[in-house]
């Protein structure tokens, strides 16, 4: 701070806190619209202030889901996209860390061949090919399956890179030592490297739970059956599912608990999550 | 590309690390991109019994068609709209937030977790927000006669989809803004206030020129998301109407694959997306390089 100035942090404050306003209202109107009783949204504008059927609601939504537009209730979404997101993080970490030792503690022959082939897969986001890959996912019987959900998306390039750059700072000491202590490479991994790892493992666990939690085209294409519906996806079919308006206390009930998961592991690993985010765009 | 100065010996054991990661990229990235570029110089008959090889017919085709240029005139909107809504307001929070002294982790938290809603979740969210009959937003624009409904007005449309996708931005647009503004160094600024430089000018003339790497990267990194990220939003919302209004490439890919069954011409716009992604990617690893000597 250079010079003290009341108004202009006045008119900073002001700014912010209109800021905030905005960045929160969408989420406000929607814990708002899941406490009202259906008959709320017929006319009129939406409500404001809360209404007397929360609990109902959420019971509701929690335990039938809308059977008759085939989404089932929540909670099962609610599990599995946890499975699918938990799957997908630890997956991705546990193959982006031995192929980033491979790369950096071993020279072998081709080694730079398989950095590139996995550095093509920054280029190809499951967008872009997406008739081709669900044709090969099919013809592995993998529809409908967790694995078909989450093996597919688990080949992480940035993952790797973030490991790759991190044990190049680790000093050669202590792989020299280990060395003479007769460690073998194994050894060294899991006694020595994996310790080191632990900050970078936790921030990088916080962006891809984020990044599992919320895949939404995948789970689309490859579930048909109900059984396996994730959350995120699920919210689709219950806005275009009936023929009528949605059901807008029921909707909003699950898309509060639909977001709830991932914003509190921002808001209570927030410094992971900022570290997380800053190195593995770098 | 380095190694450490001492390495382990084995002859199996890195294949053996490499495996699972290589594995999966071939059968999930690899197989299925060779399998696009493949299937976009075939044509198959309308009853999928016969197809015949027609070199880049599906590619004129499509640079011809009238629906797909509309498609990447709307990306560009899109695109562009997003990028600038978003990083404007970032940005300006940002430098707000680094203003402050006490509250500055407050506010911080109070910005950054809308990074975790999905795409698909803010849509559904702003599509309620503005509900022709019952929103609130619809309800505010009526009393200054403003007709709202992006059911059948292509621009609405346009605005709705804009609008969700940079509020979900904002976050991530804000983490990397401030964490910029940190790292300008205090002297430069303070010797611009002793020769008396106001709190504008300084940000204008020397804050932002120190902000410009970030600035691009940022450019490039949400004209990626506007493009590839935002599928869910569109899906759940709009659904690329009315008239094809909000139909970005990438809503197309999967609309004429899975819904058209047009598995020749969504092959080569899964072929011109993946020329797309690669451009980008380049340009932003080169501005990575950049930055090093900076």
């Amino acid at each position: 701070m250079v010079e003290n100035r009341p108004l202009g942090n006045l008119v900073s404050h002001v700014v912010l806190i209109i800021g905030v306003a905005i960045i929160v209202f969408p989420i406000y109107v929607a814990i708002i619209a899941s406490t009202h009783p259906p008959g709320t949204f017929i006319r009129g504008v939406m409500p404001l202030l809360p209404g007397p059927n929360a609990i109902e609601n959420y019971r509701i939504a929690l335990t039938e889901g809308r059977s008759r537009a085939g989404t089932p209730p929540i909670s099962l979404m609610l599990t599995n996209s946890l499975i699918m997101a938990l799957a997908i993080t630890i997956g991705k970490l546990a193959i982006s860390i031995i192929s980033a030792f491979a790369i950096v503690y071993f020279r072998f022959p081709f080694r730079i061949f398989f950095f590139w082939i996995i550095f093509l897969t920054l280029m190809l986001p499951v967008e872009v090919r997406i008739v081709p890959t669900f044709q090969v996912v099919a013809d592995l019987g993998m529809l409908n399956s967790f694995a078909g959900l989450s093996i597919p998306l688990i080949a992480s390039a940035t993952a790797t890179f973030l490991f790759r750059q991190f044990f190049m700072t680790v000093p050669e000491e202590l792989m020299e030592a280990a060395r003479v202590d007769g460690a073998g490479p194994m050894k060294f991994f899991r006694d020595i490297l994996l310790p080191l790892s632990i900050t970078n493992i936790a921030a990088l666990f916080v962006i891809m739970f984020i990044y599992g939690w919320n895949q939404y085209l995948w789970p689309l294409l490859i579930t048909t059956d109900p059984e396996y519906y994730t959350i995120v996806m699920g919210i689709q079919r219950m806005v275009t599912g009936g023929d009528s308006e949605p059901l807008w206390h029921l909707v909003m009930a699950t898309v509060v608990m639909a977001a709830l998961p991932p914003v509190l592991v921002i808001l209570f690993m927030q410094r992971l999550f900022v570290k997380g985010l800053t190195e593995t765009e770098k | 590309m380095q190694t450490k100065r001492t390495t382990f010996e084995s002859r199996w054991l890195p294949y053996a690390l490499l495996a699972p990661q290589v594995i999966i990229t071939l059968i999930f990235f690899i197989w299925p991109a060779g399998q696009a570029l493949y299937q976009s110089l075939l044509r198959q008959d309308i009853f999928g019994l016969r197809t015949t090889f027609v070199g880049l017919a599906n590619f004129e085709r499509l640079l011809a068609d009238p629906l797909y240029l509309n498609s990447m005139k709307v990306t560009f909107v899109f695109a562009v709209g997003t990028t600038l809504l978003s990083m404007s307001l970032a940005l300006l929070f940002a430098v707000m937030v680094n203003n402050m002294i006490r509250s500055r982790d407050g506010y911080s938290t109070l910005l950054v977790w809308p990074y975790a809603v999905a795409p698909a979740i803010a849509g559904v969210l702003w599509w309620f927000i503005f509900n022709p009959s019952i929103g609130i937003l619809p309800y505010m624009l009526d009393m200054v006669g403003y007709d709202w409904n992006h059911r059948r007005s292509g621009t609405d449309a346009m605005i709705l989809v804009i609008i969700a996708a940079a509020w979900k931005q904002i976050s991530y647009n804000f983490i990397f803004f401030l964490a910029g503004l940190q790292s300008v160094p205090h002297s430069l600024v303070e010797a611009a206030a002793i020769d008396g430089a106001s709190r504008t000018k300084r940000f204008w003339t020397i804050v932002f020129p120190l902000l410009s790497p970030i600035t691009f990267f940022l450019m490039v990194v949400n004209i990626v998301y506007a493009m590839f990220d935002t599928f869910g939003i569109i899906h759940a919302t709009t659904e690329g109407g009315p008239a094809q209004a909000t139909n970005i490439l990438v809503y197309k890919v999967f609309r004429d694959g899975f819904i058209g069954l047009n598995l020749g011409s969504s092959a080569a716009q899964s072929v011109i997306l993946m020329a797309i992604v690669i451009v980008l990617t380049v340009i932003q690893f080169r501005y990575i390089e950049r930055r090093v000597n900076y």
